[in-house]
This record gives C-alpha cells, structure tokens and sequence, in this order.
C-alpha cells in the first residue's frame, strides 16, 4: 500500500514539502526552545492568518503576504520586548490575539472569501501545489544555509548573550535575525501544520530530543529524526484512515514524547 | 607595544548615581593585577567598560591601545569569565562544544583538546554542561576563554561558589597562564589573602580610584590592609575572607 500511495503526485508533493517543513522547524525552534521562545512560533502563525485574510481581501497571493505580516510581527514582538520593558510572554499574547482579530474583521468586511481560508488554520499539506513545494524548498535551503554560515554566532549568543558579546559577536542583529528567520519559517510551514498547531513543530520534537541527547549536534539531529519520522507516519495515517494530518502529525509527536519521558524515567536513557 | 589596559578619567552613572568617578589606570603586558573594593565598589561597572559591554561612559578605556568605544577588534583579544554564567542549565550541549565556541577563526580539535588537558578536564569532554558541578563548570568556562590564546584574560570574581579543591586547582591554573604563558591578567575577588598570594599589581576602587600599585606596596602596609579589611586586628585574620571595607584615601603608587 505504501508504494501504491507514493505513485500520487499529490502524495510526493505533501512528502518531500512536508520532511523538508520538517528539517527547518526542527532547527529553527531548536533555538527558539533554547531561548525561551516556545511559543513565539504561536503567535507569529497568528499574525500571519491575519497577513492571509489580508491577501484575499486585497488580491495578493495570501501567503506572500502572510510572510511579510510574520516577519513584521517576528520584529515588533522582538522591539516591544526591547523597548517598551514587557515581559516576553505579555508581548507574545499581544500579536497572537491581534493577528487572529484582524483576521476576523478582514474576514468579516470581506464578507468571506471563494477559498477555503480556513485551510490555513488546520493546515493542507496533502493539497500543495508544485508551486507551494518549490517554494518550501528554496526557503529551507535559504534559511538552513544562513545558520550554517551563522552557526557559531548564533549559537553563542543563544548560549550567553554577554559572553557572545564579549566575542565580538553583534548579538543585536543576530537576535532579530534569528525572528527574521522564525517569521518565514512559521509561514513555510502553515501548510503543513496550520496556524493552530505551528508551535507543536517547534516545540515537540525539540524538548523530546533535548531529553535523549546530550551535545547539540546529537540533539537536533534526533529533533530531526523525530520530526521527519512523525511528519512521514502522520501524513500516511491520515490518508489511510482519512483523518486530518495536521492533528495526527502533532499526535504521533506528543506520542514521540510521551514515550521518551516514560523511557527517561525508568532509567533506558540515562546520560551516563 | 600598546599596554594591554588603559584607563583615563573613566566615569559611569547609572540612574545619575555615579558607579565610577574619575578613574585612571594603566595595566603592562605580563602583570596579574588584582582589583579589589566593598560591593557595589564598581568592579563589575569597569569590566563592563574594559568588555565593550557598557559604553555610556565619559573618559576613554584603551584596550591595546585602541578605544574599546570606537572598535571592537580588541576584544578578540581578550579572554573573559564571569562571576557565573547564566545559561540554561538542561541546554544541550557538550563541554567540547562549549570550549570550541570560543574559537572565532574556526574550530581545531587539536587546540581545544590540549586546553582540556591543561585544565584537567578532558574526561569531561562529552558530558553535558549542566551536569558539571561549579568549579568544573568555571574551568570549562576558562578553556573557552583561553582556546583562542588571548592575550588579555579578565575574570570577574571568578571563585564565587566553588568548592576549596577547585579554588586551589583554579588558582594554579591562573598562575601558571600568567608565569608560562604570559597573559596578562586582571581579576577580582573579595579574598585579601589569595589577591596577596596571586596578583603583581593592586587596584582598590569605591567609585573611584583609592590605590594602585605593586601588591607588595599595598600588603606591606599593615594600616592599609586594616582599613581595607573589615576585621578590626588584621594580624588575627587568617584569611582575609571577610567583606572588604570602605577604602582608605586614594594612593597611585603607579602613576
């Protein structure tokens, strides 16, 4: 069944879209995991339904707008912080229910829309065009090359800002591009996930892989395995039981994690 | 050769409180300078300047002789470990990793295993940061700042919290970076004794400068030493581990 299910077109798109959506959330939220950020993917993916409803109701392709409304909400949250001396978690909740309110008014004015804008919400990897997926690739590769050049800096200044200053590091600009760098990956990975459950890829496989490895190299690379192995099954479970993928992805991760808690406390993997 | 530290007319205020006054001193290549002063005396408020990390400042810090404030180049220079290191503590990452972090110009195993070796933690190399007690979290946090061969290494009380076996070790290790290997080193620490044991040269600030010289100079000085130490009979303080007191009149044995 499983060769059968691959010969669709629509199939290898939501595949090779969705373990590459897979590999950049991992490494992207690995970071902002580490830097308290779990759930600034949340409200990024909030802000841009609201870019989206903005995009239908002007006419623009409604992704492309979402990004330009994710990167802007990724450095306001990022300049409140900074500025206005609100504690994160109050700057997060701000965007997150803005973004949702003005979708709703956008949706409300517009009087609804021919397309179904709440495939946005809960996600449609198994409807992505060759466009869509062309378009995740070269956001991936964009995204994952700028931290493969940055590693060091981005890294240290996630570890210890002060120490990172004290390198030399410009750990300013390196911040707002670390949110410049969430805000696209948020919106490259709607269409798997959706708004609603964006944060699950951040976080989840993230935290599960923080408990079985030990070096960062060894951490996200089992928050990759994780992710791209509950991306594979969830996609596959759901077109063979005709569910959702976005909730059975999300499920079979927390499953992911639920088991490494149990294998943690009964000592399989202990650190040694 | 510019002189690794120079410091002229430095003021800092926070809030219009002053933290610094007119401060001004000058440190050559090869000394051990130990800075001492009371809590709140502005020992972290000058490292910070030295560091680049706080410009709102008057005066001028010259690190090799460029100013800290205009270019930022000397920091690659200058190796830093601070009182205590604010990170996560389940972050996943390895004292390997760590250490190689400091290595701007690109990693070299070789170099980051023979500083594991030199401080006597390259068993610990795949362990993870968190797991460390204090003093093997301090030593790994010299590696890094070592790794690169600063010239210039500054350690802001950098004994706070670790146990007496890794104290003595810690100190060996600085001893020998400054007899050996010649960097330069200013640090601070409320511990009269080990600054007499440890440090060529002796800064005594309380917002501003109150002596600078050789340590011989400043420990000779029964009178001085008692000022400085809150114990009224310097000769029954065994360890000088009290609080330091307010400083006594300024004194610029170097100037």
């Amino acid at each position: 069944m499983v060769f059968e299910v691959l010969e669709y077109d629509f199939m290898q798109r939501a595949l090779l879209s969705g373990t590459t959506i897979a590999v950049l959330c991992s490494v992207v939220g690995m970071f902002l995991v580490l830097r308290r950020y779990s759930l600034f993917g949340d409200a990024i993916a909030h802000s841009s339904f609201g870019g989206v409803a903005l995009g239908l109701f002007m006419g623009i392709y409604p992704l492309w707008m979402a990004y330009v409304v994710s990167i802007i909400s990724a450095v306001l949250i990022t300049r409140i912080r900074e500025k206005f001396d609100v504690s994160g978690d109050a700057a997060i909740a701000v965007m997150l229910s803005s973004g949702i309110a003005v979708a709703l008014v956008i949706i409300g004015l517009a009087g609804g829309f021919s397309i179904d804008i709440f495939s946005f919400l809960f996600g449609s990897i198994l409807l992505v065009s060759a466009h869509d997926t062309i378009l995740v690739l070269a956001m991936t590769g964009s995204i994952l090359l700028v931290i493969l050049a940055l590693f060091r800096q981005i890294l240290y200044s996630t570890f210890d800002e002060k120490q990172a200053k004290v390198s030399g590091i410009h750990v300013e600009r390196i911040n707002y591009l670390v949110v410049f760098m969430a805000g696209l990956t948020v919106v490259t990975a709607i269409q798997l996930v959706g708004v609603l459950l964006i944060s699950a890829l951040f976080v989840i496989p993230n935290v599960t892989a923080m408990m079985l490895g030990r070096g960062f190299q060894s951490t996200i690379i089992i928050s990759i395995v994780i992710s791209i192995s509950s991306v594979i099954a969830g996609i596959m479970l759901s077109y063979s039981l005709n569910i959702a993928p976005a909730g059975s992805i999300v499920l079979l991760s927390i499953c992911m994690l639920g088991a490494s808690m149990a294998a943690k406390s009964t000592g399989l993997f202990a650190r040694r | 050769m510019p002189r690794p530290i120079e410091v002229s007319n430095l003021s800092v205020g926070y809030a219009g409180v002053p933290a610094l006054e007119n401060v001004s001193f000058a440190v050559d290549q090869g000394e051990f300078l130990g800075i001492i002063g009371p809590n709140g005396a502005g020992k972290s408020t000058l490292f910070a300047c030295m560091l680049g990390l706080n410009t709102q400042y008057t005066g001028t810090v010259r690190i090799f002789g460029q100013d800290i404030h205009r270019s930022r180049s000397p920091l690659r220079k200058i190796g830093y470990v601070p009182q205590m290191v604010h990170f996560e503590r389940n972050f996943p990452i390895t004292v390997r990793e760590v250490i190689r972090l400091g290595m701007w110009h690109g990693v070299q195993e070789e170099r980051v295993d023979e500083v594991m070796r030199e401080l006597w933690i390259h068993e610990l190399a795949d362990r993870r940061i968190g797991e460390l007690s204090g003093g093997q979290q301090q030593r790994v946090f010299i590696a890094k700042a070592i790794v690169n061969d600063p010239q210039l290494l500054i350690l802001d009380e950098p004994v706070t919290g670790i146990d007496q076996p890794s104290m003595n070790l810690f100190y060996g290790i600085l001893k020998d970076l400054n007899s050996n290997h010649g960097i330069t080193i200013a640090w601070s620490s409320h511990d009269l004794d080990t600054i007499n044991m440890m440090s060529s040269h002796v800064v005594c600030l309380n917002r501003t400068l109150h002596f600078h010289g050789a340590a011989k100079a400043f420990f000779s000085d029964e009178k001085l030493v008692q000022i400085m130490c809150k114990c009224t009979d310097p000769s029954e303080c065994t360890d000088h581990k009290c609080d330091v007191a307010e400083p006594p009149p300024i004194r610029n044995e170097a100037s």
